[in-house]
């Protein structure tokens, strides 16, 4: 493992497999929480940690797993410890940042159903990371998870005064805009760290 | 239990992707060819019955403080039967959609439906609810994977539908054709509800004017 490698990753991560716009995951947080920028940034930076804690967390239960042969438990077995993880962070930001915790509401403890977060914990495993790579990969999905949402919170701000035919008012229009910052990320694709 | 009003809210008037807005991860993800959709939509619709089945089972067992981390537990339980069962009989389908069978775990319908739904009512009702909740999500899948892999590979269940002039349109099948098609397929939903809204409304209208 070298410098490179993971710059490559984390390029991969932020840019040309962007977790929203390229592989679909955490699609639910992204239209529900971005419609404004400061919680769309707070969601992100919440996401982005959890996403990295979760790696490092999981590549330990994972290793459990492989010692005792019960690799068939991994969804289980992850799940759980994102669900406690996102119990300690709602407690955490509950304490110490009440305004962020408010503004986040529902879609903090939603954080544990952030497929983003399952996903990384999965792919990490599919993708044979080693503990290095694997926070990396967890840490740079969640920046690019938070480029994904600050960006699409910037133009749905301006959104609600746009004049679009009624039948596209709200989700419709959203995920029309979503595809089209989708087709701007695809410039990134051919983006390579040698 | 009313099992013909179950059977339109799940299919239309509260159809889980177009209406509830939920599961929208994988519907946008897999959608590409019909095959996929199918062996989604079946998946989500096994354990979306189980999970419901199970959860209503429990539902006055489970401690309201913990219910989420219990329904969740009850979902990956199914979602591992799932999936070891494709990975054994299916290993094409477990290949194309990839990480996305384990996510059914933390697909939204599922979740939903069980705290919405499965945890306060009968086990008749909820086995119901899945099954048609199920139905609908399949099919806003199968229309999605008919347009994209259509119009997007020209071909449906990997024949070659479209004669050999045409020039499929590539962006369907990438991750913008998955947006754009689901929101238009949204609008087209929403302009429906509102219309079908319109007319009951002066159905009832014209209906009190004559009285």
């Amino acid at each position: 493992m070298s410098i490179t490698t993971l710059l490559a990753i984390s390029l991969g991560a932020i840019l040309t497999n962007n977790f929203i716009f390229a592989q679909f995951l955490g699609i639910c947080p992204f239209l529900g929480v971005s419609k404004k920028i400061d919680t769309a940034v707070g969601m992100g930076a919440a996401v982005t940690f959890v996403m990295g804690l979760a790696s490092a967390v999981c590549y330990g239960v994972n290793s459990l797993l492989k010692a005792a042969d019960l690799e068939f438990m991994q969804t289980v077995a992850f799940i759980l410890v994102i669900a406690a993880l996102v119990q300690f962070v709602e407690m955490f930001l509950k304490r110490y940042v009440p305004t962020l915790y408010t503004a986040l509401g529902v879609y903090l403890p939603l954080i544990t159903t952030n497929c983003a977060v399952l996903g990384v914990a999965l792919l990490n495993v599919q993708n044979d990371y080693n503990f290095i790579e694997s926070v990396v990969y967890g840490i740079t999905g969640g920046l690019g998870f938070l480029l994904a949402i600050f960006l699409f919170a910037a133009v749905r701000e301006q959104l609600e005064f746009a004049d679009n035919p009624k039948c596209f008012d709200g989700f419709p229009i959203a995920l029309v805009t979503a595809g089209l910052i989708a087709l701007a990320f695809m410039g990134f694709s051919g983006l390579q760290v040698w | 239990m009313n099992v013909k009003k179950q059977f339109k809210e799940g299919l239309i008037t509260q159809n889980p992707v177009l209406v509830q807005l939920l599961g929208m991860c994988s519907t946008l993800a897999i959608t590409t060819s019909i095959m996929n959709g199918l062996g989604m939509g079946v998946s989500v619709i096994i354990i979306l019955t189980l999970s419901n089945i199970f959860i209503a089972l429990l539902r006055k067992i489970i401690p309201n403080e913990v219910r989420i981390a219990c329904f969740i537990i009850v979902i990956a339980g199914f979602v591992t039967c799932v999936q070891l069962l494709l990975k054994a009989f299916l290993p094409a389908i477990d290949k194309s959609l990839g990480v996305f069978i384990p996510l059914i775990v933390v697909n939204c319908i599922i979740l939903g439906r069980a705290e919405a739904f499965a945890s306060k009512n009968t086990v008749g009702a909820s086995t119901l609810d899945g099954i048609f909740q199920g139905i609908g999500y399949t099919l806003v899948l199968l229309v999605m994977c008919f347009f994209r892999e259509l119009f997007g590979a020209g071909k449906l269940l990997d024949i070659q539908i479209m004669p050999d002039s045409y020039v499929p349109i590539g962006v369907l099948t990438l991750p913008v054709g998955g947006f754009l098609c689901l929101g238009v397929l949204i609008a087209v939903m929403q302009w429906a509800l509102a219309r079908s809204e319109k007319k009951s409304a002066e159905k009832a209208l014209k209906e009190k004017e004559a009285k």
